[in-house]
C-alpha cells in the first residue's frame, strides 16, 4: 500500500511539473484561464521569439529580454510602449481590443514582431 | 603609399590588396591621409612629423565614442576604467586637441546617474571644448529631453548644431530618434532641411566634419547599420573639397572614401563588437579575454595638417597599438 502512494505521489508529482512546464511555454496559454491566458514572447539575439503570434482577445502578453543588450517594446500606432527592458526585465500587456497589432524595438528598429488578437 | 582601387570583384568597394594592406596596418597604428581619393597610410612612427606640421598651422581633434557608462555585463565590468584610460591616453597626446567629439552611447540606459559619472569623467580632459551627439543609448526615454538638458543646451531640434573651428566646419547630427519599424538610423525633414542650410553658408574650400552616432553609410543594414536618409545629407556636401563624415555605433574602426567624402567609423571605450556578417553573431557586445580588452578599444585622431587638402584619420587602441582590423572600401 505504501508502495502504491509513493508511485502515485511521484506521477503527481510529474504531471505537476509538466502543467508548469506548459504554462511557460512562450506560445500556449497557462491551464485554466481561458478567459485571461498569459503568453510569453522572449527576447533574445536582436529577434522577437515567437515573430507572430495569435492569441484570444482579453490575453496577457509578457516580452522578456535575455540579450545583454536594452530593448523596446513599442506598438506602431501607439497601443503599447515599454519601458526599456534591460536583461531579464519583462513587459506585459492585456489585449481588450480585437486586431492587428505590428510592434518593433524603438532602439534597435530591424527587430519586429506581430500580434493578431482574435475576437470572442 | 598612395593607391586606388582595381579588382572589386563583389563591389563591395573592397579588394584582395586592399583588405591585405589594411590587415598589415593590424597591429601598428596607422596614420591615413586621405587626399583626392586616393589613401595614403603611414606607419605610426610618421606620426611625429605629422604632429609637426600640425603645430605649425594645422590642428588636431579627437573622436570616442560609445562609453556605454553603467554597462556591466561579462563584456567589460568596468567600462568607467576604460574610459578613463581613454581620458590619459588623450591627456597625453604630444598636441592638445582643440576639440574632442563624442559620437553617443555616452551611457548605457540613458540614466542620470550615468550621464554623472560620464562627465565627471571627461571633466579630466586637457582639451578646451567637448561636443556631443547622442547615441540611441541616451535617448532611452524616447525623446532624449534628459540627454539635450546635459549636452544639447545649444543645440538645434533634437539635438542637431555646427560650429567652426580654425576654419573647418563641424556638424553633429542626430540619427538616434524617431526611429521607423523595419528602418535604420533616421536623420528626418526637419534636420535635413536645417542641414541644407547650414551648409548653404560655409565656403566649398572649408574642411567639412560631420558626425553621427549611426553610420550615415551603409555599413550592414541588416545589423541596422546605416541611415535610411543619408543619401540626401551627403547630397548638400558634393561641392565641398573635403569631407569627413565620422560615427560610432559599431564598435569597430571602417573607413571607407567616396568622391571627395570619407567615412571613418571609429573604436568603443567599452567594449568591442563582431565584424559584419560575422557568422552565428548579433550586433551586441562580444566578451574576449580580459588581457585582449584594452586592444579592441580606443580613440580617433583626426588632424587637418597645412598644405593637405583632406584631414589625416589615426586610430589607436588604449592598449596602445593600431586597431586589429580595420576594414577600408575606397572608391574614387
Amino acid at each position: 500500500m505504501m508502495k502504491f502512494a509513493r508511485i502515485t505521489c511521484a506521477l503527481a508529482v510529474v504531471v505537476f511539473l509538466g502543467l508548469i512546464e506548459l504554462a511557460a511555454s512562450s506560445t500556449m496559454p497557462a491551464p485554466g484561464t481561458s478567459d485571461a491566458a498569459s503568453y510569453a514572447i522572449t527576447i533574445k539575439d536582436f529577434q522577437f521569439s515567437p515573430r507572430n503570434l495569435e492569441i484570444p482577445l482579453g490575453s496577457k502578453v509578457t516580452w522578456i529580454n535575455k540579450d545583454e543588450e536594452p530593448h523596446k517594446v513599442a506598438e506602431i500606432n501607439d497601443a503599447f510602449t515599454s519601458q526599456p527592458l534591460d536583461t531579464n526585465e519583462v513587459f506585459s500587456y492585456e489585449f481588450r481590443t480585437a486586431g492587428k497589432y505590428e510592434y518593433f524595438c524603438t532602439i534597435h528598429p530591424r527587430m519586429t514582431g506581430a500580434i493578431v488578437v482574435d475576437p470572442k | 603609399m598612395s593607391r586606388r582601387i582595381i579588382h572589386d570583384h563583389n563591389r563591395d568597394g573592397i579588394d584582395r590588396r586592399g583588405f591585405l594592406e589594411c590587415m598589415a596596418w593590424a597591429g601598428t597604428g596607422a596614420l591615413c591621409v586621405l587626399s583626392g581619393g586616393v589613401l595614403k597610410s603611414y606607419a605610426l612612427t610618421d606620426a611625429s612629423r605629422a604632429a609637426k606640421a600640425i603645430s605649425s598651422g594645422g590642428f588636431s581633434f579627437i573622436q570616442i565614442s560609445d562609453s556605454h557608462i553603467g554597462f556591466n555585463k561579462p563584456a567589460n565590468r568596468d567600462v568607467s576604467a576604460t574610459l578613463q584610460a581613454a581620458v590619459d591616453k588623450i591627456n597625453a597626446l604630444p598636441v592638445k586637441p582643440a576639440c574632442v567629439l563624442h559620437t553617443g552611447d555616452i551611457t548605457q540606459l540613458s540614466k542620470p546617474e550615468e550621464f554623472d559619472t560620464a562627465a565627471q569623467l571627461l571633466k579630466g580632459l586637457k582639451s578646451d571644448q567637448i561636443f556631443y551627439v547622442p547615441g540611441e543609448h541616451d535617448v532611452l526615454d524616447g525623446t532624449g529631453k534628459l540627454y539635450r538638458e546635459r549636452h544639447g543646451r545649444n543645440s538645434i531640434g533634437d539635438g542637431w548644431y555646427s560650429f567652426d573651428v580654425k576654419g573647418a566646419h563641424f556638424v553633429g547630427l542626430v540619427n538616434v530618434l524617431n526611429l521607423k519599424a523595419g528602418g535604420l538610423g533616421y536623420l528626418g525633414h526637419e534636420q535635413l532641411e536645417w542641414l541644407q542650410q547650414d551648409l548653404g553658408n560655409v565656403s566649398s574650400e572649408a574642411p567639412i566634419v560631420v558626425f553621427a552616432h549611426i553610420p550615415l553609410w551603409s555599413v550592414y543594414p541588416e545589423w541596422g547599420w546605416g541611415t535610411d536618409d543619408s543619401a540626401q545629407a551627403l547630397s548638400y556636401m558634393r561641392r565641398f573639397g573635403s569631407v569627413t563624415v565620422l560615427n560610432g555605433h559599431i564598435h569597430q574602426t571602417m573607413r571607407k572614401v567616396e568622391g571627395n567624402v570619407t567615412f571613418h567609423a571609429a573604436l568603443s571605450t567599452a567594449f568591442p563588437q563582431p565584424a559584419p556578417g560575422t557568422p552565428g553573431a548579433t550586433p551586441g557586445p562580444i566578451t574576449v579575454p580580459p588581457d585582449q580588452l584594452r586592444g579592441l578599444l580606443g580613440i580617433t585622431d583626426v588632424s587637418l595638417i597645412q598644405g593637405q587638402r583632406a584631414l589625416a584619420v589615426t586610430d589607436s587602441t588604449l592598449a596602445g597599438m593600431g586597431p586589429s582590423l580595420t576594414q577600408s572600401m575606397e572608391k574614387p
